[in-house]
């Protein structure tokens, strides 16, 4: 494999809860601009790593670094510089879509023009130009999802977490929302993304899949679904989350 | 006319939203019959008439020849319903919630634990536990069996698999088959178009309209268009390249490969071959393939 920048390194990543251990010694490093599913049962663990990922939690033990600070204690770098965005939308329903976009560009500190010309460019490539000054619950759920997405990354952060992004949305719109992932890593933005969905596994570059706390896998589709002799990684993650 | 559940041409709207506009269906009994489509497309507004929770602004909906608007006791009684929300007492143990749910329709867990035994079964170790401590797979059988427990004769569940990771789902639909071999007429909704083959039948629904009803093998079989898959080495480059391939009418990513259809009445695959070959793809390989549920959705959209 070429080598990349690493954006995340996590070595032995360890997280108990009194005498639960619901990350237990995780080992991955994610590329710059790689698409990395991180994927497993309910319980097993993910929202837990995500949460320390993104410098909301703080592990029991571990190295773990993201963007290159240190989640111990540059937590609030960490923030600056990752972008989120789970199925719960974070957008203001009562809000207009020009004032989600001033509102997240303020939180983020981008200037009165900075904020203006990002809004433009994802307004313009989205197509809502005309729509800039509707509310946001008058817009279609498809819509609000990309808007969302957009805003997670309109602050340029080096990683962006998407949890569960699509669930629920129809599947013509599910395969755009796939499309503007790509597009995104290409630009260098790495993203890291959790789905119930296994033909998106498909679509990740690499995939990990934990099982009760542990990574019981972690390599590219490809690779994963020869291992397990299965044809698809529905076949790959029903064999692996089977044993759990 | 004894269908234990007939709708016709029920329109709901929201104010300006119209959740469900001119839906017609019958179900019939001891039938899994399965309401696929995504979040906004009208389901629970649907659910949510049937099981006499909102009146429908025009038409009419029978459970087992109960009218939904003037005869919603009767539907009460013999209609399980399992909310999308999770809708037990979080504070309650799993034990509490059960019997509480059954002392409501006035039986008792013993009388009809043959109903739930299969489902409770699994979470009965933890009878004590608070419900809500379990997981999420545990909730949604607890939830399941909060529903069974009156003995119902229809039973409507609301995106029972919705963020369930893909091995519960399989669980669940398996109890589901065990529960349909009981006789009991079961309506699922899910936007998991994978999960329609698991039905007898299925209505593709969207934006309050119901596309087509039909078997899972009759949707599929109504596919009228010639559908691809097609790979190369080159899979991020390639949905672009067919996009500006001037013969392309669809191609969408269908997860490692992508589905293709043709604008040409008898599509050739070798010209399509060639072209990618000069886009500078290797390893093509273009296969005609039958499609599943979710390409006959997208056909329909």
């Amino acid at each position: 494999m070429e080598q990349r920048e690493s954006i995340i390194e996590a070595i032995n990543l360890t997280k108990k809860f009194g005498n639960f251990v619901a990350n237990d010694n995780l080992n991955f490093m994610v590329g710059k601009g790689e698409i990395f599913g991180f994927l497993g049962a309910n319980g097993a663990g993910k929202t837990t790593a995500i949460k320390i990922l993104c410098g909301l939690s703080r592990p029991t033990s571990g190295n773990i670094t993201v963007a290159g600070f240190d989640v111990y204690t540059e937590r609030e770098k960490i923030k600056k510089n990752i972008g989120y965005m789970s199925q719960k939308f974070s957008l203001y329903e009562d809000l207009t879509v020009f004032e989600n976009f001033r509102f997240y560009g303020g939180i983020y500190g981008l200037s009165k023009k900075e904020i203006r010309e990002r809004t433009n460019y994802f307004l313009d490539k989205l197509g809502l130009m005309e729509y800039k000054d509707k509310v946001i619950n008058e817009l279609p759920l498809g819509w609000k999802q990309k808007l969302a997405f957009s805003l997670a990354i309109l602050h340029k952060p080096r990683i962006v977490f998407l949890d569960e992004p699509t669930g629920g949305v129809d599947p013509i719109t599910r395969r755009q929302f796939w499309d503007m992932i790509y597009e995104v890593a290409n630009d260098g933005i790495t993203v890291f993304v959790t789905t119930h969905y296994m033909d998106e596994a498909e679509y990740c570059g690499r995939v990990s899949i934990m099982v009760d706390g542990r990574i019981e896998a972690l390599d590219t589709p490809e690779t994963l679904k020869n291992k397990y002799e299965v044809d698809s990684m529905d076949g790959v993650f029903l064999k692996l989350a089977r044993k759990g | 006319m004894n269908y234990p559940v007939a709708i016709k041409n029920v329109s709901k709207s929201y104010r300006k939203v119209k959740a469900l506009s001119n839906i017609s269906f019958e179900v019939n009994k001891g039938e899994l019959f399965g309401i696929i489509g995504p979040d906004g497309a009208g389901k629970s507004t649907l659910f949510r008439i049937l099981v006499t929770l909102l009146k429908p602004d025009e038409g009419e909906a029978f459970v087992e020849g109960y009218n939904v608007v003037n005869q919603f006791k009767e539907i009460r009684k013999i209609v399980g319903y399992m909310p999308g929300r999770f809708s037990l007492y979080q504070d309650l143990s799993v034990e509490e919630n059960m019997n509480f749910f059954a002392s409501i329709f006035k039986t008792t867990v013993k009388e009809n634990y043959h109903l739930v035994k299969d489902i409770y079964s699994q979470i009965e170790p933890f009878k004590t536990r608070l419900a809500g401590k379990l997981s999420g797979g545990m909730k949604q059988k607890l939830a399941l069996s909060c529903a069974l427990i009156h003995s119902p004769t229809v039973l409507f569940l609301d995106e029972p698999t919705t963020g369930v990771d893909a091995v519960s789902r399989k669980e669940f639909w398996e109890m589901l088959q065990r529960l349909k071999q009981q006789g009991i007429t079961i309506l699922v909704s899910t936007p998991y178009m994978d999960e329609a083959g698991l039905c007898d039948r299925v209505a593709l629904i969207q934006n309050g309209e119901i596309m087509e009803i039909d078997s899972p093998e009759g949707i599929i079989g109504n596919y009228t268009k010639n559908l691809y898959k097609v790979k190369t080495d080159k899979m991020f480059e390639i949905i672009n390249d067919l996009r500006d391939y001037q013969y392309t009418d669809t191609a969408y990513r269908f997860g490692d490969s992508i589905h293709f259809t043709s604008k040409q009445e008898n599509p050739d695959s070798d010209e399509l071959l060639s072209y990618l070959q000069g886009k500078g793809h290797d390893n093509v390989q273009i296969n005609e393939i039958k499609p599943d549920v979710e390409d006959c959705f997208m056909a329909l959209m």
